[in-house]
């Protein structure tokens, strides 16, 4: 792929490239969906070569990888329901990316806001479930919305890397969830899995019509909507890129980094918080260990292998929500333990990381502007 | 002093004992990392290492019956992962801390993958000496059995901090952290530097994972790390990318991981986990007292892109 533009035979493979302003308007982004759709394919190829070690057919493999995530409307469903925490994890990597942060800890913000967001709802029984849910959803956002600010806070008076910070938040933040689980706000009922008490049915924000896809999609729709939005279409967002851009460039036209840098952070762990909050009013109806299922990790691949674009994001969501959502379907039909999952997001990782290193050197895409 | 009732003293016994015992691994990754930040690179995968490391060494012990064999399977395995790490950096453009997030997915996943089979068998485990033979109190002896691959660490330290000022190689690590041209002007290639001191530094996180399984705790479940890998990264940080400080920093983090089972031992149950939360805390307060906006900190490599 990397031969000379030169090359005549490459601009008749690929038909509109005849017409040359065309590239010169489209050529990044075919770039950005090429060099990442390449990456994908290449870490799928590897995956199957790793399982075929195992004694696998890997042509099995893709087959029930497809039914699992995308074969039927039951697993289309799945998919649905896992990519939303997913939308909601990666914007908390993605926005603090656009002022050149890179912030991991989306776990830890889910963690508090999951449990900020249980707290206000076991605080009000007396409430209507429309009031209960708004608050819930307040909570869920300044909950976890605070915990990613103190990472920025502390990068931006202090100096401290916030890519360890935000990290060691994660497990400071399971540690305070498994502390009140299992102390001041234990349901005295959960005796084998230590639990808070349940927000009650009637709190549940349900699923979407006629689907057994929960609300929380929408919730994520929504926030990556408004993210892009944000990013690209006010001057907010504006700043913010110039920001990520030329920190010194920002400072002498007289932006305000520190207020950026605390704002972006905040809504960042917000989003995070949502898909706590999510989890809690329409998954699992409580707080407990089962909360730490690794979508804030799994969020940071999203981010990544989106490019930080918040609507690049949802469909490398609803991606990697189907991946996962096939690990039940791999470990009846073809044995593999369910780690296998985890395997292939890295191996994904690792090679969407590596493809970086393509960008601008694709031949026939290459020299036109 | 008569045995089985120390009381309080128990406490500051399990931590004692805790710090020489649960301190390894975090010496390990740290003195790893340490090598690997000076040449100007920043591993955040050492993590995803730590738990490789530590399913190779129990897989390798188990097959072969000999745990030390298991040690070096880990220490290859750490290596092979550092290359990777370093193969990947070298590509142009490529972000280092990225890479270390990746790989700390991948490294933890494939663990999980390829250690299924491995949470019912028993391996043979590493040797102890004991140092405790010259007291009646057990709590005394428990705390004083101490495993071999410690000392080793403890060896290392005050070696890496001779080798970092006086060898060629140390001194060859520092150039290419501190400036590339420097080490690129002098004819040699900052890649091929950077990949050795990161395969060496995987080496050594990988043995710091074979210590997890095979000493303390010494088996192989998917709980056995959480975090330790992460938080020795930051403790270079802290350390100040000296191994001495290394070793010192280390000790104080295992007895500060120790404090959540001895106080619970001694019947403080509340706030477990909080106690098991201090390493983290105290990993955060102290990045928190040493780093500042104004200045890069004292003694870090010029190189290393958390600190540019």
């Amino acid at each position: 792929m990397t031969t000379g533009s030169a090359d005549p035979v490459e601009a008749v493979g690929v038909a509109p490239a005849a017409d040359p302003g065309f590239l010169q308007r489209y050529g990044a982004t075919i770039e950005y969906i090429l060099i990442p759709g390449a990456a994908l394919v290449g870490a799928l190829a590897t995956f199957g070569l790793f399982v075929a070690l195992f004694g696998k057919n890997p042509l099995d493999l893709y087959f029930y990888m497809y039914q699992g995530a995308f074969g039927t409307w039951f697993s289309w469903q799945n998919t649905l329901t896992r990519a939303a925490p997913l939308i909601l994890t990666a914007l908390c990597t993605a926005l603090p990316a656009q002022l050149g942060m890179v912030i991991i800890g989306g776990e830890g913000a889910l963690l508090i806001g999951a449990l900020s967001a249980t707290s206000v709802a076991l605080a009000m029984p007396w409430a209507s479930p429309l009031v209960v849910q708004t608050a819930m959803v307040c909570a869920g956002v300044i909950g976890g919305g605070l915990w990613i600010t103190l990472a920025g806070a502390l990068r931006q008076y202090r100096g401290v890397n916030e890519t360890i910070s935000s990290l060691l938040l994660v497990y400071i933040g399971l540690a305070v969830l498994n502390h009140l689980v299992e102390g001041a706000m234990r349901d005295p009922a959960s005796l084998n899995k230590p639990s808070t008490r349940e927000i009650g049915a009637a709190n549940m924000i349900g699923s979407i019509p006629g689907t057994d896809v929960h609300w929380g999609l929408a919730f994520g729709l929504v926030a990556a909507f408004a993210s892009y939005v944000l990013i690209y279409h006010t001057v907010f967002g504006f700043s913010a890129r110039v920001a990520g851009g030329n920190i010194r460039a920002a400072k002498i036209v007289g932006l305000g980094v520190n207020k950026l840098i605390l704002t972006i952070c905040f809504l960042a762990g917000g989003a995070a918080g949502i898909a706590g909050m999510v989890e809690v009013a329409a998954v699992q109806g409580r707080t407990n260990a089962n909360l730490a299922a690794g979508y804030g990790f799994t969020g940071i691949l999203v981010a990544f292998l989106a490019r930080h674009n918040p609507l690049a994001i949802i469909p490398v969501a609803i991606l990697l929500g189907g991946i996962s959502a096939s690990g039940g379907l791999l470990q009846r039909r073809l044995g593999l333990p369910d780690a296998s999952v985890l395997v292939l997001q890295g191996i994904i990782f690792v090679f969407v990381l590596a493809s970086d290193a393509l960008y601008g050197r694709i031949g026939f895409l290459k020299g036109k502007s | 002093m008569a045995d089985g009732s120390l009381g309080l003293w128990t406490v500051p016994l399990a931590v004692l004992g805790g710090a020489i015992r649960v301190s390894t691994p975090f010496l390990f990754v740290s003195l790893g990392e340490c090598i690997t930040e000076r040449s100007g690179r920043i591993n955040l995968g050492l993590e995803g290492t730590l738990v490789m490391g530590a399913m190779s060494a129990y897989g390798i012990s188990y097959l072969s019956g000999s745990p030390w064999l298991g040690v070096l399977a880990a220490g290859i395995t750490g290596a092979m992962l550092g290359a990777l790490h370093a193969g990947i950096c070298s590509l142009p453009r490529v972000n280092d801390i990225a890479v270390g997030i990746a790989l700390m997915l991948f490294g933890t996943g494939l663990a999980f993958y390829l250690g299924k089979p491995l949470i019912e068998p028993t391996a043979a485990r590493l040797p102890a000496i004991d140092f405790g033979w010259w007291s009646d109190v057990p709590q005394v002896r428990a705390a004083l059995r101490i495993n071999v691959l410690f000392l080793i660490g403890i060896a290392l330290a005050p070696i890496l901090y001779w080798a970092f000022k006086t060898t060629r190689w140390g001194l060859l690590i520092r150039t290419a952290g501190e400036s590339s041209d420097a080490a690129r002007a002098m004819g040699y290639s900052v890649l091929a530097i950077r990949l050795r001191a990161t395969m060496v530094g995987g080496f050594l996180s990988g043995i710091g994972g074979s210590f997890l399984s095979l000493f303390y705790p010494g088996s192989w479940n998917e709980g056995l790390s959480s975090g330790q890998g992460i938080t020795a990264v930051a403790l270079v940080i802290f350390a100040r990318w000296d191994p001495m400080l290394c070793l010192w920093a280390s000790l104080a983090f295992g007895g500060a991981a120790a404090l959540g089972p001895a106080l619970q031992s001694v019947g403080v149950t509340s706030g477990y986990h909080l106690f098991n939360a201090a390493p983290y805390i105290l990993t955060l307060a102290i990045m928190i007292i040493t780093c500042s906006p104004k200045r890069t900190l004292t003694g870090a490599p010029a190189e290393l892109s958390i600190t540019r």
